[in-house]
């Protein structure tokens, strides 16, 4: 039997079998497990999910449209409130489109210091991710570990940049400033802490049977329907697909780290859960071998007209002061053209296209965030399990909200 | 850098004349202008044919009111074998804005296209479930157009 009913958006629907047995549960947006203001429209038949259709917006705060109204280099600020947990990722995406439309060189100093505090963001991403999803699932007990890790990196980041979750370190032509002294023995005190932590999450989970039972052959999605749908990141490496944008599009230099992609097959909660574990080992590789490479040179690249000046340099030279004063007041010129540019965050693909028109300000700034498509493939995971597995799935996409309503 | 892309596009122009109106080449990167009503079967034949199998984004900006043609769509193809980038631009002018869907051809064009929608004001002539997505449903306007006020018009309510 066939009837109509309504549904959140107002429209009439049809929905097939009896009704008699299938109810609609609004799940949000004040549910905490929707990580953010997610709210999902379930029908239900008993507790199996027959359709599951995400609501989103309740984060929309027009970021793309105040693009086109801040100059370039204030961009930076309104991305790092888009994927909160991965900002310097966000601000790489960002600088670096811009520097592509400038033609800009990014000295080596600049690009390794980008890869290490990048990649110590994207451990507290997973930290977060890894805390919130066993939170979800029942088991308190792995958050208060992960925050302690990641606590100890917002330091760091603090440390750097003087901002712990809105950081705004990464500049287009370099960073904001250099590393305070003493900075990577910090960095090594974290690095020769974090394989125990990483014990601790195994011993407290990944063995764990009733943790097997709740991720496993649960939320399966296969390799071409996660192409399909557009997965990236994670969550397409847990279906089977070797695909890393730091391997596959190289930037700033992560063609010359060793470094291994995890990829599972099975496309289940479980496989997403093991790529992102085996993620950290990759993750805490790489901090390691741009620790070494850091070594004394400029971070700013040599465009007087584009990167502020030393403060140093302005009290003593004149065309400093100028450039200063005329950046600051008037924003730099960026060649007419658009570019899209791609990098690997936490999540996923992170890719930014940005028109210029020849002014200080973009013509069109659009952020295309892993979050946003992972979370569009949701449906094609929920369908058809059970409602308490509907928490594990969202657990495993690993979506932050203000990421997916920009 | 870009010998491997122009090969592509030289592939889509020996399949059919009709389907590339201008290539550009800048930063590194290709954009096809193709016409609008053969954007499906383009798309069709780089992702059947040439592997291009991820839609990676697909957004569309305003150029302005008094630009004719004010909208464009930008499809950014990615291959998940080869690794390359291709964008495809569709121009469209103010009174007709309105592209067939590709849903049918990547399933992940369903909330980008709804995005587009929502914040351009584009339509996707054949989408299966076009509705806003970011905005409430009962907004009125689209946020990113260039006439649209960066503060909206009055103040807004949720009747």
């Amino acid at each position: 039997m066939a009837t109509a009913v309504e549904n959140f958006a107002g429209q009439p629907e049809v929905l097939d079998g009896a009704l008699e047995s299938q109810m609609t549960l609004s799940m949000g947006p004040q549910h905490p497990s929707t990580h953010g203001v997610l709210r999902l429209d379930l029908r239900l038949d008993g507790e199996l999910v027959i359709k599951a259709i995400p609501d989103i917006g309740y984060l929309h705060t027009g970021m793309e449209k105040l693009f086109e109204y801040k100059k370039y280099q204030q961009g930076i600020v309104i991305t790092d409130r888009m994927d909160y947990l991965n900002p310097l990722g966000n601000n790489l995406a960002y600088v670096m489109a811009a520097e592509k439309l400038l033609g800009l060189e990014i000295p080596e100093r600049a690009q390794v210091i980008r890869v290490l505090m990048c990649e110590l963001q994207r451990i507290a991403s997973h930290m977060v991710w890894f805390g919130t999803s066993c939170l979800d699932m029942g088991a308190m007990t792995p958050f208060w570990f992960t925050f302690k890790e990641r606590e100890k990196i917002l330091n760091l980041i603090e440390a750097a940049s003087g901002g712990r979750m809105t950081p705004s370190y990464f500049r287009i032509g370099g960073l904001m400033m250099d590393l305070p002294a003493g900075f990577d023995n910090r960095v090594r005190q974290f690095l020769d802490d974090f394989p125990d932590a990483l014990n601790t999450f195994d011993t407290l989970i990944t063995g764990n049977t009733i943790w097997h039972s709740r991720t496993k052959g649960v939320g399966i999605i296969s390799k071409e329907d996660a192409i399909d749908w557009g997965l990236t990141g994670p969550s397409l490496r847990g279906s089977g697909v070797d695909l890393d944008l730091r391997k596959a599009t190289p930037y700033s230099g992560y063609e010359t780290y060793d470094f291994e992609v995890p990829v599972e097959t099975d496309g289940d909660v479980w496989s997403r859960f093991k790529v992102r574990m085996h993620e950290l080992t990759e993750s805490y590789k790489i901090v390691r071998q741009a620790l070494e490479r850091l070594k004394p040179g400029p971070i700013k690249a040599d465009a007087p007209k584009i990167v502020l000046p030393d403060r140093d340099d302005m009290r003593k030279h004149m065309d400093s002061l100028i450039h200063h004063f005329l950046i600051v007041a008037e924003g730099f010129n960026v060649p007419e053209g658009e570019v899209y540019h791609a990098i690997e965050a936490s999540k996923g693909e992170l890719g930014v296209y940005m028109k210029s028109n020849g002014g200080p300000k973009p013509e069109r700034v659009h952020f295309r965030g892993p979050s946003f498509i992972n979370l569009s493939a949701l449906p094609v995971m929920a369908e058809g399990e059970m409602i308490a597995d509907v928490v594990a799935i969202i657990g495993s996409l690993d979506i932050v909200l203000g990421e997916i309503d920009r | 850098m870009t010998e491997k892309l122009h090969a592509f596009v030289d592939k889509l122009k020996s399949e059919n004349e009709g389907w590339v109106t201008s290539v550009a080449d800048a930063f590194g990167e290709v954009t096809v202008t193709v016409p609008r009503e053969s954007i499906v079967d383009v798309c069709r034949f780089l992702r059947d044919k040439h592997g291009f199998d991820l839609l990676a984004d697909l957004c569309g900006a305003d150029r302005g009111p008094e630009e004719d043609p004010r909208f464009e769509v930008n499809y950014h193809l990615f291959s998940t074998t080869h690794y390359s980038r291709l964008r495809l631009k569709v121009l469209l002018s103010e009174d007709a804005a309105n592209v067939t869907t590709v849903t049918q051809i990547w399933k992940t064009a369903d909330w980008h296209e709804r995005e587009t929608y929502d914040l351009v004001g584009i339509t996707f002539d054949g989408h299966p479930d076009l509705r806003r997505i970011l905005l409430p449903s009962d907004f009125d306007g689209h946020a990113l157009r260039k006439d649209y006020p960066l503060r909206g018009y009055e103040p807004y309510s949720l009747n």
